[in-house]
C-alpha cells in the first residue's frame, strides 16, 4: 500500500497576502468549487493572518471573516474547511465562536514559535466544541529544534491533534527542515506537518525533506499563491509525491484545472521569487512584509533591502508590521549599510 | 506630610505586578503598604516583601476580611476572575479598590486623561498596559479628528515580561484595551493587537496607535501629541515618543515606547511599569484628596 500524505491548501488564506487581503466572495466561491472537485482534503480560508486579523496593522480585508467562511462553507462538502487563528489577533468571543457557528471543520491555532502557551485557551475551546484542532508554530526558523519540541509538546498537551511548523520567512534549507521535523516526529505522538515558502527556491525541496523526515501533512497552494515568493506549489508537489510513490487522494487533472482557474480568476500576478523576496528569506523576515516594507521604505527614502536586514537583525516576528515604520524612520535619520 | 499620615494601602496578589507596586510604594511619600497578601509564603513576591520588612499573609482576601482596618485602599493585582470575587467583599467594606486586572468592574482610568473623574469612584480599573500606553494618544487623535471611524492599537512586549496570568488573559487584555480605546478616542470601532517578541536581548515595550481618517493638520496634531507624551512622562518616566505621527496609506500612525524603571523586573518590562506607575499616580492623588478633606474636618 502506498504511504499517504495529507494535503492542506491555504490558497484562499495565505494567497490573501499576495493581493493585500482583497480576495472577493466570488473568487473564494470559484476556487472552493474547483478545490472540492479536485478532492483537496483541506481548504483553508481567511485573511492572510487568519481570523480577526483584518487591521490597519496587517491590512484590511475586502470582505468580513463571516462572508469568506460562509461562502467557502457552501461549496466545500468533502473537503474540510480550515481556518488559521492567531491569539493576539483573534479572540474566542469575537472571532472563534462565529467561525465555529459557521461550521468550520479544522481550527489551526497558531503562535510565534516560542509562544505556544498563548494558544492554550483557543485550542481547548475549539476541542470542547468538537472541532479538529492543529497547533501551528510560525516563524519556526527562529527556534532551535529542542525549543520547537518543547513548544509543540505544550500544544499537544492543550489538545492539538497535529503540529505544523511554518517556514514563514522562506528561510530554511532542506537540512534545517530535516533536523526539526525529525526532532518533532520523535518527540510527539501526533502527526507533524510542514508549511513552506519559496523565498530561497526550496519550497518543494523542503516539503519533500519534511516528508522524508516523517512529516505526514504538507501545506501547498495553487501556483504557490501566498505571501512573499509564495508557498509550496500545490500541483507540482502532488506530481512530485506521485513520482515518489505517495498517495494524496487528489484528482490530478482536476487539480491542474483548479490551479489554472486560480491563476486566471484570483491572481493579479503569479508569485515569483522577486529580489525583495530573496532578501526577505535571507534576512529571515516574515514573507508577507514585502508590500509594507517597499511602501514605507519609499516614504522614508531608504533602501528596502536595508530595512529587511535590520528587521531580521531585530528578530521582528509576524504581526509586528508597525515596526517597519520605526526601522525605516531610523534608517532615514541614521543611514547605515546593514548588509 | 509626616509618615504616620501616609495613606494605608494593601496589595492582594504577590506576582510581578503586586511586587513591583510594593517597591514603588516604598518610595512614595504619600503611601504606606501595611499588608502584602498572596496565596503562598514561598512565592518570590512574598519573600521579597518579607525581606523588606512588610507584613505579609498567605491568606489572600481572607487576610483583609479578618482585619478590615488594616488599610483604606487596596490594589488588586490578582486575575480578572479573582478581582471580581474580591470586589464583592471589598465593596461593602467601603475600601477603595484599584483594580490592576482587566476585570473592567469600575471606571477605566488613564491618569493623563480622566484622573479627577476616577477619584470620585470606589473601584478604579487601570485597564491594561497597552491601554495605558495607547488610550491617551487615541484620546488626542479623537479630540483632533471629529467623528473618527476606526482606531487600532498594537503593542509589542518582550516574551519574558509576560507572566502566565498575562498569557492566559490574552483575550481579556484585547477586549479591555479595545473598550478603553473606544471610550477615550470616541471612535466607532476599535481593535487591539498584542505581539510577544522573544528576541534576546529583550525588546522594550512599544505601542503603535493607528487611526483611519483623512489627513488632518499633522503639525498641529504633532504638537498636541507631544504635550500628551510629556504629561504621561510626568508619572511614567520611561514613556517617550518613538516616531512622530505620520500620515501614510490612509492612516495616522504614532509610535511610542515604554521603558520600565527596573524596580522588580528589568527595564524592558515597560508594560508592567506603565500600569503600575499609573496606579501609583491614582493612589497618590487619592491620598492628597483625602489629606485635604481630613484637614478641613480637623479645622
Amino acid at each position: 500500500m502506498k504511504k499517504k500524505v495529507l494535503i492542506s491548501d491555504p490558497t484562499l488564506r495565505d494567497g490573501n497576502h499576495a493581493v493585500a487581503h482583497q480576495l472577493s466572495a466570488k473568487q473564494i466561491e470559484s476556487y472552493s468549487i474547483a478545490a472540492e472537485a479536485a478532492k483537496i482534503p483541506i481548504v483553508e480560508v481567511g485573511h492572510g493572518n487568519g481570523l480577526g486579523a483584518s487591521s490597519l496593522q496587517v491590512g484590511l480585508a475586502a470582505i468580513s471573516d463571516r462572508e469568506m467562511l460562509e461562502t467557502a462553507r457552501k461549496h466545500l462538502v468533502h473537503s474540510k474547511l480550515g481556518i488559521h487563528v492567531i491569539p493576539g489577533f483573534a479572540t474566542i468571543n469575537k472571532d472563534l465562536k462565529i467561525a465555529i457557528e459557521i461550521g468550520v471543520d479544522l481550527v489551526r491555532v497558531a503562535s510565534h514559535c516560542t509562544e505556544a502557551d498563548l494558544t492554550q485557551r483557543h485550542i481547548s475551546f475549539a476541542r470542547e466544541k468538537g472541532k479538529e484542532v492543529y497547533g501551528v508554530l510560525m516563524m519556526s526558523h527562529l527556534a532551535s529544534p529542542e525549543l520547537l519540541v518543547e513548544e509543540a509538546q505544550k500544544m499537544e498537551s492543550y489538545g492539538a491533534e497535529a503540529i505544523i511548523i511554518m517556514d514563514s520567512a522562506g528561510a530554511y534549507l532542506p537540512s534545517d527542515v530535516t533536523e526539526r521535523i525529525e526532532a518533532l516526529v520523535n518527540a510527539l505522538s501526533i502527526p507533524v506537518g510542514f508549511h513552506g515558502h519559496n523565498n530561497l527556491g526550496f519550497a518543494i525541496g523542503n516539503s519533500t525533506a519534511a516528508i522524508d523526515a516523517g512529516a505526514t501533512i504538507i501545506d501547498a497552494t495553487a501556483r504557490g499563491f501566498g505571501a512573499g515568493a509564495g508557498n509550496t506549489q500545490l500541483e507540482v508537489l502532488v506530481a512530485v509525491l506521485d513520482k515518489l510513490g505517495f498517495e494524496t487522494g487528489i484528482d490530478f487533472y482536476k487539480l491542474l484545472d483548479a490551479s489554472d482557474l486560480a491563476e486566471k480568476e484570483i491572481m493579479k500576478i503569479v508569485p515569483t521569487i522577486s529580489s525583495t523576496s530573496i532578501v526577505s528569506g535571507l534576512s529571515g523576515v516574515f514573507s508577507a512584509f514585502n508590500k509594507p516594507v517597499e511602501r514605507i521604505s519609499k516614504l522614508y527614502g531608504v533602501d528596502s533591502r536595508d530595512v529587511f536586514f535590520e528587521l531580521g537583525r531585530r528578530k521582528i516576528i509576524a504581526g509586528q508590521e508597525d515596526l517597519i515604520i520605526e526601522v525605516a524612520s531610523n534608517l532615514s535619520k541614521y543611514p547605515q549599510k546593514v548588509k | 506630610m509626616k509618615s504616620n499620615q501616609k495613606l494605608k494601602v494593601a496589595i492582594i496578589g504577590s506576582g510581578n505586578i503586586g511586587t513591583d507596586l510594593l517597591i514603588k510604594i516604598m518610595r512614595s511619600e504619600l503611601l504606606e503598604c501595611t499588608y502584602f497578601v498572596g496565596r503562598n509564603f514561598s512565592s518570590p513576591g512574598i519573600s521579597k516583601a518579607s525581606s523588606m520588612g512588610i507584613r505579609v499573609s498567605d491568606q489572600s482576601i481572607d487576610a483583609i476580611v479578618r482585619e478590615p482596618d488594616c488599610c483604606d485602599l487596596i490594589f488588586d493585582a490578582t486575575s480578572a476572575k479573582d478581582a471580581t470575587y474580591h470586589w464583592s467583599i471589598l465593596k461593602p467594606l467601603g475600601k477603595i479598590v484599584i483594580d490592576m486586572t482587566p476585570a473592567k468592574l469600575g471606571i477605566m482610568c488613564i491618569p493623563a486623561v480622566n484622573l479627577e473623574d476616577a477619584l470620585k469612584e470606589q473601584n478604579i480599573n487601570m485597564v491594561t498596559c497597552g491601554g495605558q500606553a495607547s488610550s491617551p494618544i487615541a484620546y488626542v487623535i479623537g479630540q483632533f479628528v471629529k467623528d473618527i471611524e476606526y482606531v487600532e492599537v498594537v503593542s509589542s512586549i518582550a516574551s519574558r515580561s509576560a507572566g502566565p496570568a498575562t498569557r492566559i488573559n490574552l483575550d481579556e487584555y484585547i477586549e479591555t484595551t479595545e473598550a478603553a480605546v473606544k471610550k477615550f478616542s470616541e471612535a466607532k470601532e476599535t481593535k487591539a493587537i498584542l505581539n510577544l517578541n522573544p528576541a534576546v536581548p529583550c525588546v522594550d515595550m512599544q505601542t503603535t496607535i493607528f487611526a483611519r481618517t483623512t489627513q488632518p493638520d499633522m503639525d498641529a496634531l504633532k504638537k498636541e501629541i507631544n504635550k500628551m507624551v510629556a504629561k504621561i512622562a510626568g508619572y511614567v518616566p520611561g514613556y517617550s515618543l518613538l516616531v512622530e505621527p505620520i500620515y501614510e496609506h490612509g492612516r495616522i500612525a504614532v509610535l511610542v515606547k515604554v521603558q520600565g524603571l527596573g524596580d522588580y523586573l528589568p527595564k524592558f518590562a515597560g508594560n508592567l511599569d506603565i500600569i503600575n506607575c499609573a496606579a501609583i499616580e491614582v493612589a497618590e492623588a487619592y491620598a492628597k484628596k483625602l489629606a485635604v478633606k481630613n484637614s478641613v474636618v480637623h479645622h
